[in-house]
């Protein structure tokens, strides 16, 4: 029990993530003020805004379903912070986990957006009603292309839903993005998480210059702290899924820590180019692009990893 | 000076109202989030709604009908909030002060903690009164 309690609170779960995906949201925007040719926020300062945010004062809707509203942010950090949990463990103590995790993590990393969905509703707001309607039909979207890729990673691992079989099979076999139907799911699951993390060109439920941060625009003080707190781990456990799924994860002993590193960041820079390099796009045309193309590759790469390519 | 006010001060957000400014101030606050000036190295943000601001900036004349909105915009805010009146109109009224459906100026309406005047301010106008806000 305190074993448990130890990694769901401290390492690798909500301390540890909420820092790493701290520095990993300073990185991009770090990285978002030089493609820009500008200086960039301080180190710090995704802490600065979390303990400001705790500071100020929280204020409720005075039409809405209050409970909710103030539920839905809780429920988004336990669960984005339960999904690294069991991303992580078996990259940090081999062998841990249990046969079925895959799909656990693949409910868990969904709970983040129904409820931002579920607290914008609650708010009572007209903006945050159009921002949740738009949410909803992102992730009808994107979640039929992130289980079919899912299903192609199960299939290259030899029919097996544990992650820590996954990081052995990519041991033994090399890692999955090195053949032709890794590289397809590499690009499906990298534009999975550009629309999960709600970044540009997917950033339309909370389009700040449209409809004022959507989902988000009844939240202030601390209910609004924890929104940025799971949006922290997330841009955390979405990379970290990835490593583990396609790159082999990451490796805990001596040099491999660097290479986990550099996997880790690799992906954020990636992620943060896509969303420096592109408009956003409206709710219509990214239905499209999932369900056209993105369906077309993931499908391309379970028949790919049928036949071993 | 407490944690919570020292991460206050580093990380201001700022919401932009306009009033029925002659447009040039909004431009000259757009200047500031330009490579040249940058003000996300104080860890500042133009957001969108002022449910996350912490500092309300004040643009342009405050006529009659504006005065209402800028009154529950100032209630719907989470305090503490820093109000900030910009520009020659947003100071004392400018040049519509004498205007008949003049409201303003914003001092008159809500407590102000920083003017910055100017018509327009220059950015390098402004980003010293964003260093005297952050002293204060
Ligand atoms: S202060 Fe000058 S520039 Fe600014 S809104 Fe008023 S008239 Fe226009």
């Amino acid at each position: 029990m305190i074993k448990e309690l130890f990694y769901f609170l401290i390492f690798p779960g909500m301390i540890f993530s909420v820092v790493v995906g701290g520095v990993l949201s300073w990185s991009d925007r770090k990285i978002t003020a030089r493609v820009q040719f500008r200086k960039g926020p301080p180190f710090l300062q995704p802490f600065y805004d979390l303990g400001k945010l705790f500071y100020k004062e929280t204020i409720l809707p005075r039409h809405g379903a209050r409970l909710t509203f103030l539920a839905a942010p809780v429920f988004a950090l336990f669960s984005a912070t339960l999904a690294n949990v069991f991303i992580l463990l078996p990259s940090v103590f081999p062998g841990s986990g249990f046969s079925g995790d895959l799909i656990v993590v693949f409910y868990l990393l969904t709970i983040p957006s129904l409820t931002y969905l579920l607290g914008a509703l609650a708010s009572g707001n007209p903006l945050g009603a159009l921002g949740a309607s738009r949410e909803m039909k992102l992730i009808i979207s994107y979640e039929l292309a992130f289980i079919l890729a899912l299903t192609a990673i199960v299939i290259k691992s030899g029919m097996s839903l544990s992650i820590s079989d996954i990081i052995a099979a990519q041991q033994e076999g090399g890692v999955f993005a090195g053949s032709l139907s890794g590289v397809l799911l590499f690009v499906v699951i990298l534009f999975v998480t550009q629309a999960k993390l709600a970044l540009v060109p997917f950033d339309m439920s909370e389009a700040e210059t449209e409809i004022a941060h959507g989902v988000f625009i009844e939240y202030s003080g601390s209910a609004y702290a924890l929104i940025k707190m799971a949006r922290y781990v997330m841009l955390f456990a979405l990379p970290a899924l990835m490593v583990t799924l396609l790159l082999g994860g990451f490796g805990m002993e001596g040099i491999s820590i660097l290479w986990s590193v550099l996997k880790l960041v690799l992906i954020i820079l990636l992620i943060t180019l896509i969303r420096n390099t592109n408009p956003r796009l409206r709710i219509d045309q990214a239905m499209k692009f999932f369900f056209l193309w993105m369906n077309l590759l993931a499908v391309a790469a379970i028949v790919l990893s049928l036949i071993n390519i | 000076m407490g944690l919570g006010s020292y991460c206050f001060k580093k990380s201001l957000w700022v919401f932009h109202f306009g009033g029925a400014s002659c447009n040039n101030c909004d431009i000259e606050i757009l200047d500031c989030l330009t490579p040249r000036y940058d003000i996300e190295r104080f860890g500042m943000q133009l957001v969108g709604t002022i449910r996350h601001a912490d500092v309300l900036l004040v643009s342009g004349s405050i006529n009659r009908k504006c005065r209402d909105r800028l009154l529950e915009l100032y209630n719907q805010a989470p305090k503490p909030l820093l109000v900030v009146a910009f520009g020659a109109c947003g100071c004392t009224g400018g040049i519509f002060a004498e205007g008949n459906t003049f409201a303003g100026p914003v001092d008159k309406i809500i407590p102000v903690d920083a003017y910055i005047p100017g018509c327009p301010p220059k950015p390098e106008a402004i980003l010293a009164g964003i260093v005297k806000l952050l002293n204060k």
